[in-house]
């Protein structure tokens, strides 16, 4: 049955404690036939941070993405996510914890059939009970949150690629989600068109204190969304600044090698890394 | 060994589907709104197709048949033979084969986009289960609307053979639309009716099936879309056997 509200859509998150990890891979392994993909791979996420993996095409980056959702299920490890094993749950339970997660998928994997706003609006309109004047007005309210209020019934084939990731940015930020995935968000966008996807993904989290788990390989991005922050001027407006001591802890990068973690750390240590393969990757 | 493997993957797979299917018909979340979307899609979208194809059949039935009747001085039995073979065989499988090859390819290819470009795991991310939101109006469509589409291709099949009988082979109206008649019996109609039914839900099965298990990009939606008209077309036609047969044991 629908639900009324989204407050009646998903699993109470269940942390143990209010600043245990939000995401928890423990010695997660996974393989497609002979082909390794992950092996053993440990890292958590914490509240409110942001969690940066790189690696090479292949490298198992956007499976880590998929097994976080639930949508593979790895073959050894846990995976905790805001409490709840995601990695024993059935598919009915784990709509109950995606409740609480956003996913910006590669090329935006917008609905091609519905309308911008019918996109966006997706889940409040088809999985509860709102009026459709409430929905309406979330969906507006995100749209401009992406600066795309105009484009509100516009169908997805009108946009341009970055206005396209723009709305799946919206889509999944629609229903509050706690924690947000994002797969390669910038990847086949020019550098301007980029900057705008990084600012969304930092408004994001510094606005609305959304956990973010970002998968990209385009290295410019990645820095500029770990060494930035988003403040409000006294006008009200949003701008990108330097990013603090404090907030530049809460970045962390991990590199995907080979199934394994090559590298974990923070923006400084990664650039400072005498590691060859990583200098390699980062030149 | 691999090809034995693959086959048993997809037979695996495909009652998975089936058993998923029955669940999502007969519980919530129900989505009443895409089932009268896919009506319109598979129902309405169809009726072209169907009327001309079962229009000609049944026109060049009654051309064909009554050469052959000629030979015996039996022309004005014309009608009996154009009703029995379009509404006991003819018009459900035609039908079927039809919509095998409009709806079953364009489900594959609607699938099949939507899974090489994540809208499926979108959907899946966003609360939505894609059986119950994808296959089950499309499944609920098909069980519907093959018999409907079935009824007016056997319609305009004996009107095509009464054109036919009347302009070319000069029958009597009367006589022909009596020997219509005098050449069905009940069982003939549940046998025309039945089969449809488990048609229809075996073309858009297939369809979602192929469509859901794309790989490969846009080169897989072709391939998928190949598949299904390939696999429908041909279970319809081996399934429709094996019906006749239980259905002549079970009316006859």
């Amino acid at each position: 049955m629908r639900r009324a509200s989204l407050e009646e859509f998903g699993l109470p998150i269940e942390l143990v404690e209010p600043h245990a990890p939000v995401v928890l891979f423990d010695k997660v392994s996974l393989a497609f036939d002979d082909k390794v993909i992950l092996d053993r791979i440990t890292f958590d996420v914490r509240a409110g941070h942001t969690k940066i993996f790189l690696g090479a095409s292949g490298a198992g980056k956007s499976t880590i993405l998929k097994l976080l959702l639930g949508l593979l299920k790895p073959d050894a490890g846990t995976i905790w996510v805001l409490g709840h094993r995601v990695d024993l749950m059935n598919e009915e339970q784990l709509m109950g914890v995606r409740h609480h997660m956003g996913m910006v998928f590669q090329e935006g994997a917008l609905f091609d059939s519905f309308t911008v706003g019918e996109n966006v609006g997706y889940k409040l309109y088809e999985e509860t009970r709102q009026s459709l004047e409430s929905v309406r007005q979330r969906v507006e309210e995100v749209l401009g949150f992406v600066g795309l209020g105009e484009h509100i019934d516009k169908q997805p084939s009108e946009l341009s690629g970055g206005q396209r990731r723009r709305v799946a940015i919206a889509r999944a930020m629609a229903a509050k989600p706690t924690l947000l995935l994002y797969d390669e968000p910038t990847t086949g966008l020019d550098p301007m068109t980029s900057l705008t996807i990084d600012a969304e993904i930092i408004k994001l989290r510094d606005l609305e204190n959304v956990t973010s788990v970002l998968v990209t390989h385009q290295l410019r991005d990645a820095f500029f969304i770990a060494t930035h922050e988003a403040s409000r001027t006294a006008s009200g407006a949003i701008e990108m600044v330097p990013a603090r001591e404090h907030k530049l802890e809460q970045a962390d990068f991990v590199m995907l090698k080979d199934g394994q973690i090559a590298f974990e750390g923070s923006a400084a240590d990664l650039r400072s890394s005498s590691d060859p393969y990583l200098q390699a990757f980062l030149s | 060994m691999e090809g034995i493997k693959g086959a048993l993957l997809e037979v695996q797979e495909y009652v998975r589907l089936s058993i998923a299917i029955v669940r999502g018909t007969f519980s919530r979340p129900f989505y009443a709104h895409d089932v009268v979307e896919q009506l319109d899609v598979i129902g309405l979208g169809s009726l072209t197709v169907v009327l001309l194809t079962g229009f000609f059949t049944g026109a060049v039935l009654a051309l064909q048949s009554g050469m052959t009747l000629d030979q015996f001085g039996a022309r004005p039995y014309v009608g009996r033979l154009v009703s029995a073979s379009m509404i006991k065989e003819l018009g459900p499988v035609l039908t079927a084969l039809m919509l095998a090859g409009r709806v079953g390819s364009g489900i594959a290819a609607e699938l099949g986009s939507m899974v090489v470009t994540d809208q499926v795991s979108a959907l899946r991310a966003l609360g939505t289960d894609p059986v119950r939101k994808l296959v089950v109006p499309r499944v609920i469509a098909g069980f519907i609307m093959c018999p409907i589409l079935t009824v007016v291709a056997n319609a305009v099949g004996l009107l095509g053979g009464w054109i036919i009988a009347v302009s070319q082979l000069r029958v009597a109206s009367s006589v022909y639309w009596q020997s219509v008649a005098d050449g069905l019996y009940l069982e003939d109609l549940w046998m025309g009716l039945i089969k449809p039914f488990f048609l229809g839900v075996i073309i858009v099965t297939i369809g979602c099936h192929v469509g859901l298990r794309t790989s490969g990009g846009t080169q897989g939606v072709g391939r998928s879309t190949t598949s299904a008209v390939v696999a429908a077309s041909v279970t319809v036609l081996v399934v429709d056997f094996f019906l006749t047969r239980l259905l002549i044991s079970v009316l006859f």
